[in-house]
């Protein structure tokens, strides 16, 4: 995957598996320090599962307090995938619910790239596409 | 037995007080989506003043802006509120983006600080509120990261939400995109700019204020 932005290329591109058995045990804290660690090492990062809206609300908190500390951080792009479940029916939404409260919401991908790497994550319901800059 | 009944409908008191008289308000959403124009409107309808500046450069609102004891009569009706304006929330923020709308570059960079500092407000200030207008740009695509997350964090808090598509004013401008991404909330498409469709939007405010 190489995109150019003004004459340079991006010459790699580093991809970061996260299985959400790595994080489910950790603390808030831990789970968006992991992440922002990783960002902040110019990784794309691709969570198994999603963060809660909490979580979310924490990481771009995080993020912002980086930004302002960090010369070269300018934030990150962030995008959570779900499995499309208007065509799963009554009983398939009921186990697919107390699967999410058991181990925690680990169908749903969540992908988090640097903003100098990730321009725009463009998407919908069922697709996601990185804009690289 | 006697404190724990007084405590008891002190806070009931409190609680129908707080719903009756001083309604925290919050107006949360993306940057330049018209969150302060819609404030201003209102503000301006009820009160002759206005809460803050607007303007065409994304995180104009860099601090939380308040307007104390906004009276609201609407069909009889009467309510009080306490209007939160917010900075606009995003994952990113680069000072270079400013540079664009002809700002110079040390300008950009206290811009960008501050925007950063204002977005970690607008998140610590969630707890406080009683109810809360998301502000869209209806001429963008609603299904971002961002509103997902705004919303989810409010459906987490229990408080009641209201999303307004603004800018119905623009070419673009699709309300019904933001109602089938959302199709769980009520939705206003209103112009703050304009005045337009501003009585559907305080029906909505009424209805929502009953949620509290």
């Amino acid at each position: 995957m190489v995109s150019k932005n003004r004459g340079k290329k991006i010459r790699g591109l580093s991809l970061q598996v996260i299985p959400f058995s790595e994080v489910k045990d950790l603390s808030i804290s831990e789970r968006v320090r992991k992440i922002l660690n990783l960002a902040l090492g110019n990784n794309i990062v691709i969570l198994h599962g999603r963060l809660r809206a909490e979580e979310e609300a924490r990481l771009i908190e995080d993020t912002m307090a980086m930004v302002d500390h960090i010369k070269s951080f300018k934030g990150i792009e962030l995008a959570v995938i779900e499995p499309n479940m208007k065509n799963i029916g009554l009983m398939g939404k009921v186990k697919h619910g107390i699967a999410k409260r058991l181990v925690g919401d680990s169908s749903a991908l969540t992908v988090i790239g640097p903003a100098t790497i990730v321009k725009e994550i463009r998407r919908d319901p069922r697709k996601i596409e990185l804009l690289l800059g | 037995m006697l404190r724990v009944i007084r405590n008891f409908s002190k806070r009931i008191l409190k609680a129908l007080f707080r719903s009756k008289e001083n309604i925290k308000l919050g107006f949360y959403g993306p940057p330049n989506s018209g969150k302060t124009s819609l404030a201003n409107r209102i503000c301006k309808d009820w009160t002759g003043e206005e809460i803050g500046a607007v303007s065409k450069i994304p995180h104009e609102t860099r601090n939380v802006q308040f307007k104390e004891k906004v009276e609201i009569k609407y069909k009889g009706k009467s309510l009080t509120f306490k209007m939160i304006d917010t900075p606009g929330i995003a994952t990113r923020i680069d000072y270079e983006d400013f540079l664009k709308y002809g700002l110079k570059k040390k300008a950009s960079r206290r811009r960008a600080k501050e925007a950063t500092q204002g977005i970690i407000d607008s998140i610590k200030w969630l707890d406080d509120m009683d109810a809360v207008i998301i502000v869209l740009d209806s001429a963008e695509n609603p299904y971002s990261q961002v509103n997902i997350t705004i919303i989810g964090n409010m459906v987490a808090r229990k408080i009641p939400v209201l999303i307004v598509g603004n800018k119905i004013d623009l070419k673009k401008s699709d309300v019904k995109k933001i109602e089938s991404t959302f199709p769980e909330y009520e939705v206003v498409g209103i112009s703050a700019r304009d005045g337009t469709n501003m009585d559907e939007f305080y029906e909505a405010l009424y209805k929502l204020t009953k949620k509290i």
